[in-house]
């Protein structure tokens, strides 16, 4: 009775918060909820799951060369360069950028910023003229100009080229939210701790970041690397969209959430899909949970 | 934005020169793609396929504004009804989008409600996945809803956001209790004083929100591949999707595809450009602690 009374007297609040609760709840709490369930059926979206316990994991990281040999590596590597890489970047340029006075430094950020709206289909059709094959591809034909190289290089087609195509591209654009977080956080830091550092003996500018800036801004370091983790696992048709195939030539683009993509709407083997999906937020959970340790803030 | 005087500054006027020099030429470098967009949207045929290729264009028209156009002028659904899908969705996204999250955040941050710490926890939790993974079981709900090949199938299910609401509840933290229990007093309800102190509060928080809903609607792809059946309900980024798909390693079309991208470029630009020191002060409150 108690409680009852008590929800009622915040009657106002549940209905304030009741339209992005149940959005919230139908499109990614159930949807995580039910792709857990499904791991553990075979579903091929016409007949009722049925339930088959772990085979699909089992099967996942014991016989799924595809998964094993190329989704796999493929991901780690593509993940490694570009979580931590484009988070380093992002939080380079962001003190670079705050180092700068006046006018100036509204345009650079912008300028970091904007390749980071490319995300998606636009970014696509800018990268493919600058990386086409042939020698009107604009890479190619500076770079045979200077004589760097003797003949054209397929960028995005090449399976030896096409990974290192997918990483510049995705560094390049990775400048984005959690940049932003991380400059204003740089340029909230409290003034007066950067002259009582001074007063202390701290002598140059790295000294300066490592023990005042970094500290100060830990809560937007975390947001950014929440942010990084987000954008590195859920890009997966950057290798499709640049090679132009599905799958990309000898797998080499081929990241977890194409794999996903392949199985789940292509074989419609709906129930293997989703135990690739739970793989993969594992893995991104992992990945948060490092990310807090290192950042957090609570327990100082 | 607060501006802090450096403390150590570099010493000489030509350190500080050559240091902001470096980094204009770095900032020229990384949109370098974009000013060759821009080139390559107006650039006639013949330069289009020209060798060697030419960066910047030397006698712009708008041949490829007209083409991109046409091509689908005389097909079933032409590209002006993709283009009109996607503005009416976006407006109504982030309008919706705004709303829905500025409606949870307040409580989220002000009224100690039963299940408060939860529901933070939880939207802190999902802040770590993507719908991207989750296709699978977003298409079931989408279907069972009835709301398949409908407008209610492009909103809905981006007002889920709990980076919006993450953003909003974080600047609203900073909105002193004082100034809700004094607009209590003078007998507003909790619908005023939202109205009235709240909003009004955090309208850098608000406009940040709105950038990011219009970029995730702008571009999204997923929610007209997958729930949108007609041809005619599919938003503009989808067309540009079908009219790339043989576009690796092919020149023809580049100039109407260098329009498109223009297209869904431009808008985001535009509106991060007028709103950027809103977004600004919004993310220093951004912070996970």
């Amino acid at each position: 009775m108690k409680l009852l009374s008590k929800l009622w007297a915040y009657r106002s609040s549940y209905l304030f918060i009741a339209p992005f609760v149940i959005c919230f709840a139908l499109f990614i709490v159930i949807p995580i909820i039910a792709a857990v369930g499904l791991s553990f059926t075979y579903y091929n979206g016409i007949e009722k799951p049925r339930f088959i316990g772990w085979s699909n994991f089992q099967y996942l990281i014991s016989q799924d060369l595809l998964f094993l040999k190329y989704a796999l590596s493929n991901t780690f590597k593509f993940a490694v360069i570009v979580g931590p890489g484009g988070y380093a970047a992002s939080f380079l340029l962001a003190w670079l950028i705050s180092r700068l006075r006046g006018g100036v430094r509204k345009w650079v950020a912008l300028a970091m910023y904007t390749p980071s709206l490319t995300i998606g289909i636009a970014m696509t059709i800018i990268w493919l003229p600058l990386l086409s094959g042939d020698r009107i591809g604009y890479l190619n034909s500076l770079l045979l100009k200077i004589s760097f190289i003797d003949v054209p290089k397929l960028w995005v087609t090449d399976p030896d080229l096409l990974m290192n195509s997918m990483i510049a591209v995705t560094l390049w654009s990775s400048m984005g939210v959690g940049f932003l977080a991380m400059l204003a956080g740089i340029l909230n830091v409290d003034t007066t701790l950067y002259e009582a550092g001074k007063i202390d003996g701290i002598k140059n500018s790295f000294q300066e970041l490592w023990y005042i800036t970094i500290p100060s801004m830990k809560p937007q370091m975390l947001f950014g690397a929440v942010m990084a983790i987000v954008t590195t696992f859920k890009t997966g048709a950057i290798g499709v969209e640049l090679s132009g195939q599905n799958p990309t030539p000898e797998y080499a683009g081929h990241l977890i959430v194409n794999h996903i993509n392949d199985y789940g709407f292509i074989r419609f083997e709906m129930g293997y899909a989703a135990a690739i999906s739970v793989f993969l937020l594992l893995v991104m959970y992992g990945a948060n949970k490092l990310s807090f340790s290192l950042f957090n803030s609570n327990d100082e | 934005m607060q501006r802090r005087c450096n403390p150590l500054k570099p010493s000489g006027l030509a350190v500080k020169f050559g240091f902001n020099a470096i980094m204009i030429v770095l900032s020229l470098l990384m949109i370098l793609p974009i000013i060759y967009i821009f080139n390559h949207a107006f650039k006639p045929y013949h330069e289009l396929f020209i060798y060697p290729p030419r960066f910047f264009v030397q006698e712009p028209n708008v041949q490829n504004f007209v083409e991109l156009f046409w091509v689908t002028a005389n097909s079933i659904v032409p590209a002006s009804r993709y283009l009109f899908n996607s503005v009416l969705i976006s407006v109504l996204s982030v309008i919706g989008v705004t709303l829905v999250s500025a409606l949870c955040a307040y409580p989220l941050s002000k009224h100690p409600f039963p299940g408060r710490n939860l529901l933070f926890a939880t939207i802190i939790l999902m802040l770590m996945f993507t719908p991207e993974i989750i296709q699978i079981p977003r298409y079931l709900v989408v279907s069972n809803l009835g709301i398949m090949n409908t407008y209610w199938g492009h909103l809905l299910p981006v007002l889920a956001a709990p980076v919006g609401v993450f953003l909003l509840k974080q600047f609203i933290d900073q909105i002193p209790d004082a100034l809700i229990e004094a607009s209590k007093i003078d007998g507003a309800n909790e619908v005023i004083t939202f109205l009235r102190v709240i909003i009004p509060m955090c309208m850098p928080a608000i406009a940040t929100v709105a950038i990011l809903a219009f970029q995730n609607s702008w571009g999204n792809v997923e929610t007209s591949a997958l729930f949108m059946q007609d041809d005619e309900m599919k938003n503009f980024p989808f067309f540009l999707s079908t009219l790339t798909n043989n576009l690796a390693n092919n020149v023809a079309r580049q100039g109407a595809a260098a329009v498109a991208a223009l297209i869904m470029l431009v808008p985001n630009l535009i509106i991060f450009i007028i709103l950027q020191s809103k977004v600004i002060s919004t993310m220093a409150h951004s912070g996970i602690k």
